[in-house]
């Protein structure tokens, strides 16, 4: 459904948009080159790739992995990561016996600062009336099958609290660096809805 | 009364399908729609909470109906209409003038 909408938007909100905008910037209240810069920020500068920098210090730095459990927030501000959506950060830990996964069932709350703007399945009703209901079978549609001795704990993000999904380190990855480490990490991995397979490599 | 953004827990909405390489934005409008909501935001008039809420009112129907820019367009008027920065009138108005200079691609 939501495929089919994307690929025929109604003209209508086109169009209002187009009108909300052209009378806010003829009342001085926005300004045109302000609303670019939102874009490109959202766009191409702010994504899962802050993220996957987070997690992989956090594999990498025991040091690191406490203070991110500890105050996520302040942890992940030492890479610059702050601000809008992301004001009270908490890091969820995966391991072989606690999977989590995050969800924001009333809206699309999502931490901007580490991931971004969240994928159009986040915010939609599938995804935010399943998670809390079948989180089994959600993770299953998503291609993760957990063996049932692992706890599953689903996360229902607030206007305040957002969290960050810590994935477990593939196996086979013991030398590898911050950087080599840091592409192996999914968008969806941090959501808890994907798991981070072993390199090719090293497979 | 639960409004129909509480989702959690309802049934029959079927399954996720996850986009493969989703874009950020699918089209150009989603793109300023984005932005002039947050911009207008700066002006301070309401926070994140009042945002929140004048989307969660629409009616049940057009909630499920909308997609999600769709959604903070709609809240995004709500709020400039009911601060007093635009009115309904002057926003009709501009919507028939760009339908009618063809404005759109």
């Amino acid at each position: 459904m939501s495929e089919h909408r994307h690929a025929h938007p109604p003209k209508k909100v086109e169009i209002r948009v187009k009108a909300l905008e052209s009378l806010l910037v003829e009342k001085g209240l926005v300004d045109p080159l302000a609303l670019d810069e939102l874009v490109d920020v959202y766009e191409h500068r702010v994504g899962p790739q802050n993220g996957a920098k987070v997690v992989a210090k956090a594999w990498c730095d025991p040091a690191y992995r406490d203070r991110l459990l500890g105050d996520a927030t302040a942890a992940i501000a030492e890479f610059g990561f702050k601000g809008r959506q992301g004001e009270d950060m908490v890091a969820l830990e995966n391991t072989p016996t606690v999977h989590n996964m995050v969800v924001c069932t009333l809206c699309s709350c999502y931490p901007w600062p580490v991931l971004g703007l969240p994928p159009v399945w986040y915010k939609s009703p599938p995804y935010r009336a399943r998670a809390v209901s079948e989180p089994r079978s959600v993770l299953e549609e998503f291609g993760v099958r957990l063996e049932s001795h692992v706890e599953v704990r689903v996360w229902d993000s607030t206007a305040e609290v957002r969290y960050l999904v810590i994935p477990m380190r593939p196996e086979g990855t013991e030398h590898f660096n911050e950087i080599q480490l840091a592409s192996l990490v999914t968008r969806d991995s941090m959501i808890g809805t994907g798991i981070i397979k072993p390199p090719e490599s090293v497979q | 009364m639960k409004g129909a953004h509480d989702l959690g827990g309802k049934t029959g909405f079927g399954p996720i399908n996850p986009e493969q390489d989703e874009p950020v934005f699918h089209h150009d409008w989603e793109k300023r729609a984005f932005a002039l909501t947050l911009a207008a935001g700066f002006l301070g008039q309401w926070n994140l909470d009042m945002s929140r809420y004048a989307r969660e009112r629409m009616d049940h129907d057009s909630y499920l109906a909308s997609s999600y820019y769709e959604k903070w367009i709609h809240g995004l008027q709500t709020l400039l209409v009911a601060k007093g920065i635009l009115t309904e009138e002057e926003i009709e108005q501009r919507m028939r003038q760009i339908t009618s200079d063809g404005e759109l691609d």
